[in-house]
């Protein structure tokens, strides 16, 4: 290959992304166009646009930016998370039958189980830490594995190349939900992976102020198929949140590295803490998987799962933390502390949650950007009493 | 209150903190709980937003259903109704239909065994000729478009209801201002709000509202587990066009009807379809069912190498997909809109390569007309040389 320029690190990719400036005027971030019809100034040459579900340039913008930064072929943004999960999912026909990691997001788990089974999608859910499970749920109708990694909220480790290889080997599609990592710390188009997805709500747009999900898929053939289910489906991300996702994401790797280190901090206070039974983070020396997390992403995010050994202490936790905020959702500047038992996995089954290690007494913390003494004193007072 | 008034107050009395008469824009993807198993009745902005509620109650309300639903785009809207069907279940579709619908039928929910015919919804023969013993639904356009033919909304949806079907119509064309299908029978109405409740060409939105408890609980469920939902920004946009849909539906309707008529005396015309022109074969169930005509119509060319110098020559009115802005846009359905259609049923309705669709906007009706004459005018000289 001759001499060529360094390809930029990854913290400048983030602020110069390549639509950053507005040709038009140079304004220094892209405009908000909510135009949604397009002049066609020939009638034989069509415009670049012509109807804002199919493209419009602020959207396009983020799409570019997010294939960019996960090294795919094409991006492509939607109304959510689910809105993108959705789409995905249909890439796939009735009679089609996907792997899927058993500790999912309760959202992903609801579509699957309640809506796509009634257009003959199955599903089984399966620990993907166990490789052997994986191969055994093949079938002779799978046609894709979905993995998450780490899993929602037990932290769970996949080996996503070793997944992939095996996937590829197959024939399966591939699919990687990467909203607790990001493309910060986890590219999984770049250890095989055909399609990422991302709640972009969380850590990408940061700062609990807009829904959005994202797609980039590693290839034009499979971006193809992509485009036109964004198109056809119409479940498409509006402009005014297209530009606040942007936004965003230029402050994702500062406000990651920061979340980290509180959320390491955290955890390991919480190991040592007597009233804390089990903590579930990748970055503690005794997290099972951890070589593997290690091997495939650059650092542990933000998101430390603990169980406090029953409902009730959960319940009196919650009711007396004073610093983050008792919500669903997490990934944002401010640090939201979730009970996944009654919250985003409060659609699964309790037996089926029970099994997958989602107890009444596990809490899920997502760290933001508070001091890191601040939030463990916090905590500490209200384990305390 | 009268339907204007309603219209001019949306949101206006909602606001309990400032009493700020536009409904703020609330970009918060998650709420603090104000304690564990306690909710404001927002919990993340997925399931439900407060912007968007407050359009949602306004849409309910206007159309005199009990549910509302905001979603990213009309398909987006389409598409959620449909995850009301299962393998095997089948749908009764007006012939003359939007493209999009057509393809997100032909395309996408054929993969999952979902399957269409296409028949005049006004031909009740036809329907029952048609009908299967797992037909679920029929949905109507009245007007279709491009084609303008009028469906008997009572008359059908007695129909349906006896059979045991849904019947689902997509008032785009008309709003609630013109006609309310819930008050003819119908179970679901569906907008693209991105026409004439939008109305400015820079919404992209679709509205679903049900009728009854059990089809609202059920559409509630599907929004918020696929996910295409409104942002908050566009749902504000959206209220604050709704605000003037009397004004602009009364001028849209003047107009159209002006320019419908002076075409029908036009010599290069050979038909204008037009359903508040005498002569137009759905004219009586239209002044009954609705209290007004919509601002679009469709006209064909004697001669069709008038169509490219036509759409040349025009200075006012754009040439562009969409309608029900306030600017004019003309459309070539053949090439445009109904381009995924196949040729056979496109020609079957009567969309041809000589016909033209015309979204009348405010403009002054003289200007509209000039315009549209000279460019005919000049098509005609080209086209005699």
């Amino acid at each position: 290959m001759p001499d060529q320029e360094q390809t930029p690190r990854f913290a400048t990719r983030l602020l110069h992304f390549g639509k950053e400036i507005d040709e038009a005027t140079g304004a220094s971030s892209v405009p908000i166009i909510q135009a949604t019809t397009f002049h066609h100034f020939d009638v034989d040459h069509p415009p670049a646009f012509d109807y804002s579900r199919s493209g419009n340039p602020t959207r396009e913008a983020l799409e570019a930016y997010i294939a960019l930064l996960e090294g795919g072929a094409r991006g492509f943004a939607f109304a959510s998370g689910m809105a993108a999960i959705s789409t995905a999912f249909l890439l796939l026909s009735a009679g089609d039958h996907v792997i899927v990691s058993e500790d999912v997001y309760g959202g992903t788990y609801r579509l699957l189980t309640t809506v796509l089974n009634r257009l003959r999608i199955e599903s089984t859910f399966v620990d993907m830490t166990d490789f052997d499970a994986v191969r055994a749920a093949k079938r002779p109708n799978t046609k894709a594995v979905y993995m998450e990694t780490p899993s929602n909220p037990t932290l769970k480790i996949t080996d996503i190349a070793e997944t992939a290889a095996w996937a590829k080997q197959n024939g399966l599609l591939t699919i990687l939900d990467n909203t607790f990592m990001t493309p910060y710390h986890q590219r999984p188009i770049e250890h095989g992976v055909d399609l990422v997805v991302h709640s972009a709500t969380k850590f990408l747009g940061g700062h609990s102020d807009v829904l959005a999900g994202l797609i980039v898929a590693a290839d034009e053939r499979l971006a193809r198929r992509v485009y036109q289910l964004q198109n056809g489906l119409g479940a498409v991300l509006n402009p005014q949140d297209a530009w606040l996702l942007i936004r965003g994401m230029k402050t994702l790797q500062v406000r990651m590295a920061e979340s980290e280190r509180t959320a390491g901090k955290l955890a390991a206070w919480l190991a040592d803490h007597p009233a804390v039974e089990k903590v579930y983070y990748p970055g503690l020396p005794g997290h099972p998987r951890r070589e593997i997390h290690m091997k495939q992403s650059r650092g542990f995010g933000a998101v430390v799962s603990f169980d406090v050994g029953s409902g009730e202490r959960a319940k009196a936790l919650m009711k007396r933390v004073r610093l983050p905020l008792v919500a669903v959702s997490l990934g944002a500047v401010e640090s939201i502390l979730s009970y996944p038992a009654m919250m985003s996995h409060a659609s699964m089954p309790r037996e089926v949650r029970l099994e997958r290690g989602i107890t009444d007494g596990l809490l899920r913390y997502s760290v933001g950007l508070e001091d890191a003494d601040d939030l463990i004193a916090d905590l500490e007072q209200a384990l305390g009493g | 209150m009268n339907i204007e008034s309603r219209l001019a107050q949306i949101g206006s009395l909602s606001d309990p903190v400032t009493g700020a008469v536009s409904y703020p824009v609330y970009q918060a993807t998650a709420f603090r709980h104000p304690g564990l198993g306690q909710s404001t009745g927002f919990d993340y902005s997925r399931t439900k937003s407060p912007t968007r509620a407050v359009l949602e109650a306004a849409a309910a309300e206007l159309e005199g259903g009990d549910g509302g639903f905001a979603c990213s785009s009309g398909m987006a809207a389409l598409h959620t109704i449909f995850g009301l069907f299962s393998q095997g279940d089948h749908l009764l579709v007006s012939l003359d239909l939007y493209g999009g619908t057509y393809r997100l039928l032909e395309q996408v929910m054929s993969r999952y065994g979902v399957t269409a015919s296409y028949v005049d919804t006004n031909d009740l023969d036809a329907l029952e000729a048609h009908r299967t013993p797992n037909t679920k639904a029929v949905l109507i356009e009245t007007p279709t478009n491009p084609l303008m033919m009028i469906t008997d909304l009572a008359r059908v949806a007695a129909w349906a209801k006896g059979k045991g079907c849904l019947t689902i119509v997509d008032n785009t064309l008309l709003t609630p201002f013109f006609q309310r299908p819930i008050e003819h029978g119908a179970d679901i109405v569906v907008h693209s709000a991105t026409k004439y409740l939008g109305g400015h060409n820079d919404v992209l939105a679709g509205l679903i509202v049900t009728k009854g408890r059990e089809l609202t609980e059920r559409i509630a469920f599907l929004h918020n587990s696929i996910g295409a939902v409104l942002g908050p920004q566009d749902a504000w946009l959206l209220m604050r066009g709704m605000k003037t849909l009397a004004l602009r539906m009364e001028r849209h309707q003047f107009n159209a009807q002006r320019i419908a008529e002076w075409l029908t005396q036009h010599p290069a015309v050979e038909e204008v379809y037009y359903p508040g022109l005498p002569h137009h074969p759905g004219y009586d169930i239209q002044k009954r069912q609705s209290s007004g005509n919509t601002g679009i119509f469709s006209f064909r060319m004697k001669d069709a190498r008038t169509i490219e110098p036509i759409l040349r020559h025009l200075r006012l009115i754009a040439f562009a997909e969409s309608l029900g802005g306030v600017e004019s846009l003309l459309t070539y359905p053949a090439v445009q809109t109904h381009a995924d259609i196949p040729e056979n049923i496109r020609r079957r309705v009567g969309v041809d390569d000589r016909l033209l669709r015309f979204s009348v906007g405010i403009e002054h009706v003289d200007d509209l007309i000039e315009d549209l004459d000279r460019a005919i005018q000049a098509a005609l000289r080209e086209t005699a040389e």
